[in-house]
């Protein structure tokens, strides 16, 4: 029952955030790209509820805003990660001990072994700060998460019956790993997708703390906190409410994530429910 | 065995009060925060304002110097005579010098540290300061002769910047890590990426210094420059890169803020040889779309003065031309229709990591979209700006401070990173140097003035502040930064 309370807020978070990127499309109260310095720095409450920055733009809209920049820059980078990692798993798996299984997993621990963000500072020196190259960076590093878990949770599924009786049948590999195994690792693969979702959305923030994410005037929840720093002493306001859409957001995802791994698979509910998805793949792999 | 004890307390109470009369004397040494840290220590070596900010005056020194008020003193040079035709001048030289090594100076040196500087291979960043110098002599020990190859009114001015030190034949080629100067302080140690420490010369020709140790901390992040001055790891921060904060240091009176000038001229730097800012009315409707108050106020909370050209306020010549581009988005867009650029157009705005540039652009960008104009803003770092628009002329638009004084030599040099090339401009740069009559060269300074405002060169904001936040018993510091520099000879503690 508590997991699925978990389900719930968790979801409700996601869509409080979700909401929030889509309704900025068509209305923010206000406009976040022309400037109004003669009203910065007003504190919460009153036509600004969150207040105003100092540039005088209303922290709320900035906030939608900028919750749809997290929205794009997590979602088509962990989209990168399935669409490159799942195939590559899938392949590994078929081909399990051959030299292609070797040379795609050693691929992905090469990756792997790189810290995240020192690997998202690279590709943006580089390439020049944007949040294209963000997107770029944080999905590169998506790769080998799902590379991974699909290749596990695949390895698993080949010893299956109907798998076997699918090979008697005459099936390729190729096919049997489209028609059966994929299609039974989908609940895993949105799990996983869930997580790291949380992961890109506080990478994209990194980033764009450091001065590598969306340049301005695009708002930026991880800019408007970098920006924030030095008035925090006497304006507050500007660096608690982007902090909050990211711990928020952040928690939501998770929770959702968490959520959905119970929902799918009861079996888990019991025995180990506190390791996500990836470590139980991991401790398959090494058992 | 009570009596014991009573003796032991009377002691005790003994060292503390000793402990504390100590700790009432005035403190001697100081601690003063910088943003950047300088690559070396050698300012003939290098263009960054950070080497003089730690050696001019304290560790260096010219024949001449600039005084806090930017008045141009007698430092080696005890005096000096000119010539009626203006060619020659024979400097008088201070006696009993010895380096901070202990070897004794003369003018053989002044003739070495000069000659290196204007050298044909020399890395100097200031060569034009030197430009006018035909021979230079050692007339005796304590004599040297400077003859000019065509009258320089400006020879004094230009011998005291930092680019003019004197140092000794045996030892410049260790000043960029090891500096051994003449001035009241010796270079103690440099602990890279943290610090640099000076102490007192006790065998200092002049005035001694008043404090037995100076600290230079080098503090990137405005964050931590607020905290450490907050939690007194820093006495002073004589460039307080956040003017947000002014105020609370304003508030508290443990801390002392004071403001004043830079010679630091921030523009919106246009480059003049890439389409369109070549057509002159884009860069008169840039100037008219840009409002300086709302900059000045967004950017920098309020501390800077509005410029019409690239001259100091400040400056005894300065003329305004703030009118001249004054903010009008009607006209703007009437220029660009008039250009035909009706509907506008896209360009880059590259900053450099400074909050003037940073918050400036973020504004400006704001300002030019409301006449037509997008802007496709990049944030670089300092390494990256020098490599993209500086050197690789590669952006349309930036913002950047030009700290140097009296700089408006640089827009008669065509292959400047904003390429502004005008022969009359030029000319006039030229009889400007030969001028040796103060009257006319303050007429040629303001037409010189008027030439670069009505051509529009550049965007031009507003005159850089010096905020500088200290501990409110630190006595002494520059209120004002006529040069880059943190002169510490005369700062001490009141209390």
């Amino acid at each position: 029952m508590r997991r699925r309370r978990n389900l719930v807020i968790g979801a409700l978070l996601c869509v409080l955030f979700i909401a929030a990127a889509l309704v900025s499309f068509v209305w923010t109260p206000f406009d976040v790209i022309s400037l109004d310095i003669a009203n910065k720095l007003k504190t919460p409450g009153g036509e600004h509820w969150f207040g105003t920055d100092h540039f005088g733009r209303d922290i709320l809209s900035m906030i939608m805003v900028g919750a749809r920049t997290s929205i794009a820059v997590a979602l088509v980078a962990v989209g990168i990660g399935m669409v490159l990692g799942v195939p590559l798993g899938l392949f590994a798996a078929a081909s399990r001990g051959t030299l292609l299984d070797e040379l795609i997993m050693r691929g992905n621990d090469l990756i792997f072994a790189f810290p995240a963000l020192l690997i998202a500072i690279l590709i943006t020196a580089v390439l020049g700060p944007s949040a294209v190259n963000a997107i770029i960076a944080i999905g590169i590093f998506n790769i080998p998460v799902f590379a991974r878990l699909t290749r596990a949770a695949a390895l698993s599924l080949w010893e299956r019956d109907y798998i076997l009786s699918a090979r008697v049948a005459g099936k390729s590999k190729l096919r049997i790993s489209a028609e059966h195994i994929l299609p039974n690792l989908l609940n895993l693969l949105i799990v996983q997708g869930t997580i790291q979702f949380s992961l890109g959305v506080l990478a994209e923030a990194g980033l764009s703390y450091v001065g590598l994410g969306a340049q301005p005037p695009t708002p930026s929840w991880g800019r408007m906190l970098a920006e924030s720093q030095t008035m925090f002493s006497f304006a507050p306001h500007l660096a608690i409410f982007p902090g909050l859409a990211i711990v928020f957001t952040v928690l939501g995802l998770n929770l959702f994530g968490d959520g959905l791994r119970d929902y799918f698979d009861p079996r888990l509910r019991h025995n180990r429910h506190d390791e996500t998805p990836e470590a139980i793949v991991n401790d398959e792999r090494v058992s | 065995m009570i009596k014991k004890v009573s003796t032991v307390l009377v002691a005790v109470a003994i060292a503390t009060l000793g402990a504390v009369g100590s700790a009432q004397a005035a403190r001697t040494d100081i601690t003063v925060g910088m943003q950047l840290e300088p690559p070396n220590l050698d300012p003939t070596a290098g263009a960054a304002a950070a080497i003089d900010e730690v050696v001019y005056a304290n560790v260096f020194e010219g024949l001449t110097r600039f005084g806090a008020d930017g008045s141009v003193k007698p430092a080696l040079a005890k005096s000096w005579e000119i010539s009626e035709d203006g060619l020659t001048y024979s400097f008088k030289l201070q006696s009993g010098i010895t380096f901070h090594d202990g070897s004794a100076f003369n003018a053989e040196d002044v003739r070495f540290s000069l000659n290196r500087s204007r050298a044909e291979k020399s890395t100097n960043a200031q060569k034009q300061l030197f430009a006018s110098i035909d021979t230079i002599k050692v007339a005796d020990p304590e004599t040297v002769v400077i003859t000019l190859s065509a009258p320089n009114g400006a020879l004094l001015f230009n011998l005291a910047w930092g680019d003019a030190i004197v140092m000794s034949p045996d030892t410049f080629d260790k000043a960029k890590t090891a500096p051994i100067g003449t001035g009241p302080f010796k270079f103690s140690r440099w602990v890279q990426g943290d610090r640099i420490e000076l102490v007192k010369n006790p065998d200092y020709w002049g005035t001694p210094a008043k404090l037995d140790k100076a600290v230079f901390k080098f503090i990137s992040e405005p964050t931590a420059a607020y905290a450490a001055l907050m939690a007194g790891d820093v006495d002073a921060f004589p460039v307080y890169p956040a003017p947000e904060n002014l105020a609370q240091f304003e508030a508290d009176a443990r801390f002392n803020v004071v403001v004043g000038s830079t010679e630091g001229e921030t523009i919106l730097s246009t480059n003049n040889k890439q389409a369109p800012f070549d057509n002159k009315l884009v860069r008169q409707a840039l100037a008219h779309a840009i409002n300086r108050q709302e900059i000045i106020d967004g950017a920098m909370f309020g501390y800077g003065t509005p410029i019409g050209t690239h001259f100091a306020p400040h400056h005894p010549v300065y003329k305004d031309f703030t009118a001249n581009s004054a903010y009008d988005p009607a006209k703007a867009k009437a220029l660009l229709k008039e250009a035909g650029f009706e509907n506008g157009f896209k360009t880059t705005l590259k900053l450099p990591p400074p909050s003037y540039a940073r918050r400036g652009g973020e504004i400006i960008a704001a300002q030019l979209r409301q006449v037509g104009i997008e802007t496709e803003i990049s944030n670089l770092e300092w390494a990256q700006w020098l490599e993209q628009v500086f050197r690789g002329k590669d952006f349309g638009l930036t913002i950047v401070s030009h700290t140097e004084p009296m700089d408006i030599g640089i827009y008669a040099k065509p292959d400047y990173y904003f390429q502004y090339d005008n022969k009359d401009f030029q000319q006039l740069m030229s009889d400007l140097t030969l001028e040796t009559d103060d009257a006319k060269r303050a007429e040629m300074l303001q037409q010189a003035q008027g030439i670069i405002a009505d051509d529009y060169v550049n965007g031009y904001l507003f005159q850089l502040a010096k905020t500088g936040v200290a501990n409110a018993d630190v006595v002494g510091l520059w209120e004002n930064s006529p040069t880059q520099a943190n002169d510490l000879t005369e700062v001490y503690w009141a209390k």
